[in-house]
């Protein structure tokens, strides 16, 4: 998803030689109205999986913290929005105007500014890049990766984390550590320029990153009370609604045709509109491979098909083709959606044994995944180094590992981040919120 | 008289009632319940996680009826509940002091 200054397209130049006036400057345009309108489109669909982590959650908490999570869902996702305005785009896309670093010594710190749009009906000489798209389509596309990356963590930390708390870490996710480590990658800097790293969406970018600093909130927290015995055994927390998390889990799968597809950058060329339907369909057969593999294994390990797992599977998948669906082929981008719902069925109950207490397998998914996914690059792309991707896989983790883990103990140390034991047994809604999902059923 | 209180599986139910009005049995209570008996449950898998189901659903059927109809109604009972398999349930048999229909105010066996 780099952001780069591409000359206008073949077509556009050919039609420059042959046809009338008119037509060639519409041909001209025709690079900078279809990018917009490939970031619009992108834009609503990622916006949309903000639904899918939000019904996916809501149906694997149990029913007394399902008003919580909506809650939360909804908050995140506004606030991401606002303090990206005001900090993070500039950060992630500083257009060369590094605080510190350059981009050809390698960016590490981008520029500190409100984003801004472009003025009110602009003609083709006041736009600020003619060669690429709107500001206003790619700010609302990049918003989104912001959040999504915030509504991983919110399913790990469920049913004990007090929501200011949160929101505040939130805040700082979406607003510094997320535009900082991204702006590494896509908007330059050194981990692009330096490293040679790919990812094309963000297996690592967005998924590890979300997975790093859930992973570093779950440690803080500790596991929700009650979920592993003195003797070590682990007590499971069955889902309050399974057609909720169902629904969740294809709102997701939708929504990621549009992170990765949109991630194309460019849909003003032949190569372009073909490139984004490989990744399309890329996506789409990734997913399906890693809800087979989830199936099939449950089935064999555990007599009985777990659908929760399956869910996690399909999304595992989705993750693990992330970082590089446009190189693989259909069955090669199958076997990278398998291989990330393998991992998912293993990592689960591994990360149980280890007492990590993870709501809704957001670690699993978009942690072990993501970083599985960045390194299956190697398998398809001839461009990516052993040496790019997995230093870039440390650099990242070992960064947005260790700040969050450091705003997790501020927080934990300052106002706290867990609710008491009477509140977390009660029930979030109750206790922080004086309302319930689902008023009218008693509960049993 | 007598009170039977069935405990079966609930897939049986539809095929129980059937066979009780054939031999006559006018009403019946049903309710929805939950229980163990000797296997006391049976476990799961959740994510990977093991659990025991301590309490299995069952429906529990009451039915009112005079002395003489107690071996036929548990025959009955017993012949059309029966799977052979783990769970099946369980009849007890207990004594009746008095009945009374509400509407008409016919006690003992009228009532039934």
């Amino acid at each position: 998803m780099k952001k780069s200054t591409k000359i206008l397209g073949l077509g556009a130049a050919l039609s420059l030689l042959a046809a009338p006036a008119f037509a060639q400057e519409t041909a001209e345009y025709t690079v900078f109205i279809l990018n917009s309108l490939l970031f619009l489109i992108g834009g609503f669909l990622v916006f949309w999986m903000a639904a899918g982590f939000t019904m996916l959650e809501a149906g694997l908490v149990r029913s007394k913290n399902v008003t919580m999570q909506l809650t939360k869902n909804m908050a995140l996702f506004s606030l991401a929005g606002i303090v990206y305005y005001l900090l993070g785009y500039n950060l992630m896309y500083p257009l060369g105007s590094w605080s510190i670093g350059t981009d050809e010594t390698g960016g590490y710190l981008g520029a500190f500014a409100v984003a801004a749009l472009e003025a009110v009906g602009v003609g083709p000489d006041g736009v600020d890049d003619l060669s690429y798209a709107s500001t206003g389509s790619d700010f609302f596309f990049q918003l989104m990766f912001a959040a999504a990356t915030a509504s991983i963590v919110s399913g790990t930390l469920a049913e004990r984390i007090k929501l200011w708390p949160f929101l505040i870490f939130t805040v700082l996710l979406t607003g510094l550590i997320y535009p900082i480590q991204a702006s590494w990658k896509w908007g330059g800097g050194f981990l692009d320029s330096q490293f040679g790293f790919l990812d094309f969406a963000g297996s690592t970018v967005v998924h590890s990153v979300g997975g790093w600093a859930a992973l570093a909130g779950a440690l803080v927290l500790g596991p929700r009370i009650g979920r592993y015995t003195k003797e070590g055994r682990v007590v499971p927390f069955p889902g309050s609604n399974l057609p909720l998390a169902t629904l969740g889990t294809f709102i997701l799968w939708m929504g990621w045709f549009g992170f990765n597809g949109g991630s194309q950058l460019a849909m003003g060329s032949i190569g372009d509109v073909a490139d984004i339907s490989r990744i399309f369909a890329n996506t789409n057969t990734a997913a399906m491979g890693g809800a087979v593999a989830a199936l099939v294994l449950t089935q064999l390990l555990y007599k009985k098909p777990d659908l929760t797992m399956i869910l996690n599977g399909a999304l595992a998948g989705l993750v693990s083709i992330t970082a590089e669906p446009l190189t693989p082929t259909l069955g090669e981008a199958t076997l990278i959606g398998a291989a990330g719902g393998v991992i998912v069925v293993f990592a689960v109950p591994f990360l149980d044994k280890l007492k990590i207490d993870d709501a809704v397998g957001a670690i699993p998914v978009h942690l072990l995944a993501g970083i599985w996914g960045t390194i299956a690059v190697l398998f398809t792309n001839p461009e990516a180094t052993i040496k790019g991707q997995f230093l870039s896989i440390i650099i990242v983790g070992v960064f947005v590992f260790v700040v969050s883990y450091i705003v997790w103990t501020i927080l934990k140390l300052t106002v706290g981040i867990r609710v008491s034991e009477e509140d977390e047994i009660t029930g979030l809604d109750m206790a922080e919120l004086g309302m319930e999902a689902y008023p009218d059923f008693s509960r049993s | 008289m007598k009170l039977v209180v069935a405990i079966i599986k609930p897939f049986k139910l539809e095929e129980v009632r059937e066979a009780l009005t054939d031999i006559g049995v006018q009403g019946l209570t049903v309710s929805e319940v939950k229980g163990y008996g000797r296997q006391s449950g049976h476990t799961e898998v959740y994510r990977g996680a093991e659990y025991v189901v301590n309490f299995v659903p069952k429906v529990k059927l009451e039915i009112g009826i005079p002395d003489e109809d107690v071996s036929k109604v548990l025959e009955t009972l017993e012949s059309t509940a029966k799977t052979g398999k783990i769970g099946d349930g369980k009849i007890f048999v207990m004594d009746v002091e008095q009945a009374l229909r509400i509407r008409t105010g016919e006690t003992g066996e009228e009532a039934l």
